[in-house]
């Protein structure tokens, strides 16, 4: 397992490599307007290793429904995927703590992205 | 000198070989055959023992055949791999050889020893001690020969989809009786409601009803239909089976398929066999050509049998023949039967566990075989394919493949067929309504029979099939219209599309009641529920219980060419045993000691096989039964019972000698 797959794994329990590429989650996803890229094309990218999964705004976009998840026919959870996605990116900075009122602009923020800022002292 | 001639004084008559094998590098380098040749030689009735590098070879059984005769062995030890690889092997060298084939025994010295272990000093030790072991075994065992028994030269067929016909006829046509159960009301199956068969579009009903017929009117097949299998009790070649004849109602004898019946009859509801797109009455024949060629009465519908509720199908004016009989009563029919192949086939898995497909919700979400029977010039449709809501030829269809397969959540499995009907569906649909807009969702097109990658290239070229591949996520019904979310994961781009109505390729699932019937018949289920063959290299079309057979869909999902092939070839399988005049049994078999059996009966309730049975309060073993675990002889608190070629001297010998003080 290439260590972007190992790093989702140790984040999210989920094996990117159980995927087959069926693009379900793709299919069943409503904010794919927004996105740059699908997220079955994410998968991919984490499968082989490249590290533009994480700069792709599909992650961001992501409202954490979790109809991918429900209809993964291979068991996978796709959200936690994502989320795995913004915790590696957001880690990159370090254990700071995030001060809510310091934040510019926080209404073009996606909401998740703050979830996830919170979510990065879990472990 | 003088110790090691008199450490060989022989207290046995016994002159026994020991062939210790290489097995290639696989013992060899763990184990220092040359030394266990020496120390083996020292027990006092070895009088001859070499190695080779693979003893299973032909030049290696020749080794033994020459020492037999030359050193007049009266047994002999092959250390080699575990038993159940070569012992019969080395036994039919014995056999050849003019000696008693329970005069072989094997040492494990592969499995036990050298693959488990490294320090080859200490595996070369337990390599000695395995085949002194063996020694002692062999020096006390008896000659003995297999059990015979007698069989019933008939066979049993459970199934009369188009793999119990083609294993009845094949074995009807070898000349032996078959009694064929059937739970519904005709025989046919599936196939019986297919349209047209892929690759090569022969309709299914010109290749099927011939076979219907010919069972129909065969000699040597008894046909139970609306039948079950109550229970199975026996072994190999000597099944008793009692089977449960449900009551027709109509006697096949006498009904000449005159229709007066049924155009009288004032009820009606949804056909089984048009998958509920059309309306039957009460009382039916599922098709035209069904074998029985009969109607029956389903009981359920039917208003009552007696002239105040109803009974107008049974009046002399209606019924001429008086073919409808309301006393018909359910027949209890038993059978000694010799072999059993268990053909029981599948069932489509059910769309409303699938619910972001709304096939339970939507009319015009359909199931495959419905589309079938929609394609079907004897269908509902009669042939045009019209969508269930409005009667309207569908100009805009989308084929969904891997509905409820491939899915952890419903079937892992790939149910191997849908990839091939549904580009057969698309084909004969573009046929019939040329100017039709076609999608077919997929994952991956499994098309892995004979010519059916041809058949593939020839739907796309031909049909103008928009393949898109990615699973669809959803599909509901809008104004009319059913709408289906996919993706396209070859061009990327999301997809959301209106069609007039949509087809699902559900997954095959084994059938109903299929999992009482195995437990009945001690048959093994496998982790998806189908029927479990014993190897499936080896052993194909074998179950765990000898004498019973798999075949069809039942085992795996399986399209029609390879259902076939597996059904002639358990019908070979039953042959092979019918054309036996005997059948033979292990004869290391546990054996009682009436003078010391108390009659307590706790060997009876440790027998995993059922051969103990009480008679005038002492155990007696029926040995055909018995597999000869041992269960019996350690549970007897009377020392009563023991196991041929397994006393417990033998035994006792055999555990001094691995622990050194032999």
């Amino acid at each position: 397992m290439n260590e972007l797959a190992e790093r989702v794994k140790e984040i999210s329990d989920q094996n990117v490599y159980s995927c087959y590429l069926c693009g379900n989650c793709s299919a069943g996803c409503m904010f794919t307007d927004e996105m740059d890229t699908l997220p079955h094309q994410v998968i991919a990218l984490v499968q082989m290793e490249d590290k533009d999964a994480l700069e792709k705004n599909t992650s961001w976009i992501c409202a954490s429904c979790f109809v991918c998840s429900v209809r993964c026919p291979r068991g996978l959870d796709v959200a936690a995927i994502m989320e795995a996605l913004r915790e590696i990116k957001i880690r990159e900075r370090g254990f700071r703590k995030i001060d809510l009122r310091k934040i510019k602009d926080i209404e073009k923020l996606p909401q998740i992205a703050i979830t996830a800022a919170a979510q990065k002292f879990t472990w | 000198m003088s110790a090691l001639t008199a450490h060989r004084e022989r207290p046995t008559k016994e002159k026994i070989g020991v062939f210790v094998c290489h097995c290639g590098r696989n013992i060899a380098t763990t184990v220092d055959t040359k030394r266990v040749v020496e120390e083996i030689l020292k027990h006092p009735a070895v009088v001859h023992a070499e190695d080779y590098d693979y003893v299973c070879s032909s030049p290696g059984q020749e080794l033994i055949e020459k020492a037999i005769k030359e050193k007049r062995l009266t047994g002999f030890i092959v250390a080699a791999c575990s038993p159940s690889l070569h012992e019969t092997t080395f036994r039919e060298v014995a056999e050849r050889t003019g000696l008693n084939p329970y005069k072989c025994e094997i040492a494990n010295i592969r499995e036990q020893d050298s693959w488990v272990h490294e320090d080859k000093e200490k595996a070369t030790e337990k390599a000695i001690k395995l085949t002194k072991s063996a020694v002692e075994k062999v020096i006390r065992n008896e000659e003995l020969e297999p059990i015979k028994v007698g069989l019933y030269k008939k066979a049993l067929v459970i199934g009369g989809g188009i793999a119990g016909i083609r294993a009845a006829l094949d074995i009807a046509d070898a000349g032996f009786p078959v009694v064929l159960v059937e739970k519904g009301s005709t025989i046919g199956g599936h196939m019986a409601k297919l349209a047209e068969t892929f690759p090569t579009l022969d309709c299914a009903s010109c290749i099927l009803t011939p076979l219907m017929s010919a069972v129909a009117h065969h000699s040597n097949i008894r046909l139970l239909t609306l039948s079950e299998i109550m229970d199975v009790e026996g072994y190999l070649g000597n099944f008793h089976v009692r089977i449960k004849k449900n009551p027709r109602y109509v006697d096949p004898e006498k009904c000449n398929l005159c229709n007066d019946c049924v155009d009288i009859c004032p009820v009606t509801v949804s056909s089984e066999f048009d998958e509920g797109l059309s309306l039957r009455k009460a009382i039916y024949i599922p098709f035209p050509q069904a074998v029985p060629s009969s109607y029956l009465i389903d009981l359920d519908a039917c208003l009552g049998m007696n002239p105040i509720t109803c009974g107008k199908c049974a009046e002399p004016d209606i019924c001429g023949p008086e073919a409808v009989n309301f006393d018909d009563q359910t027949e209890i029919i038993e059978e000694d039967i010799g072999v059993i192949v268990v053909a029981t086939g599948y069932e489509l898995y059910n769309p409303e566990n699938i619910g972001e497909y709304g096939a339970d919700k939507y009319l015009d979400v359909i199931t495959s075989l419905q589309f079938e029977r929609l394609l079907s010039p004897s269908g509902p449709a009669v042939g045009i394919p019209k969508r269930p809501s409005d009667e309207k030829i569908p100009k805009r269809i989308a084929f969904i493949h891997c509905v409820g397969s491939r899915d952890e959540r419903h079937q892992p499995y790939c149910s191997h067929i849908c990839c091939t009907y549904s580009a057969k569906h698309a084909l004969l649909f573009k046929e019939l309504v040329p100017d039709a807009d076609i999608y077919s969702f997929y994952i991956d097109i499994r098309a892995v029979g004979k010519n059916y990658e041809d058949f593939i290239r020839r739907v796309q070229e031909e049909a103008g099939v928009h393949y898109i591949r990615g699973k669809v996520s959803r599909i509901y019904e809008q104004d009319g219209k059913v709408k289906i979310f996919g993706v396209d994961t070859l061009l990327n781009k999301r997809i959301e599309i209106e069609v007039d109505m949509a087809v699902l390729a559900l997954s095959m699932v084994p059938a109903h009641g299929i999992e009482d019937l195995a437990s009945k018949m001690r048959i093994q289920i496998d982790g998806s529920g189908f029927l479990q063959e014993l190897h499936p290299k080896l052993h194909p079309v074998e179950s765990a219980t000898s004498g019973i057979f798999l075949a069809g869909a039942a085992q795996s999902p399986k399209d029609i060419q390879d259902t076939v092939a597996q059904a002639s070839a358990a019908a070979s399988k039953a042959l092979g045993i019918l054309t036996q005049e005997k059948i033979s049994h292990i004869p290391t078999v546990a054996t009682v000691d009436t003078d010391l059996c108390s009659g307590c009966r706790l060997c009876i309730s440790v027998c995993p096989y059922g051969a103990i049975k009480l008679i005038d309060e002492k155990a007696e073993v029926k040995e055909v039964l018995c597999e000869g675990c041992g269960a019996c002889v350690s549970t007897c608190p009377s020392d009563a019972i023991s196991l041929r070629n397994h006393t417990d001297e033998q035994v006792s010998s055999m555990l001094k000698a691995l622990v050194g003080e032999i």
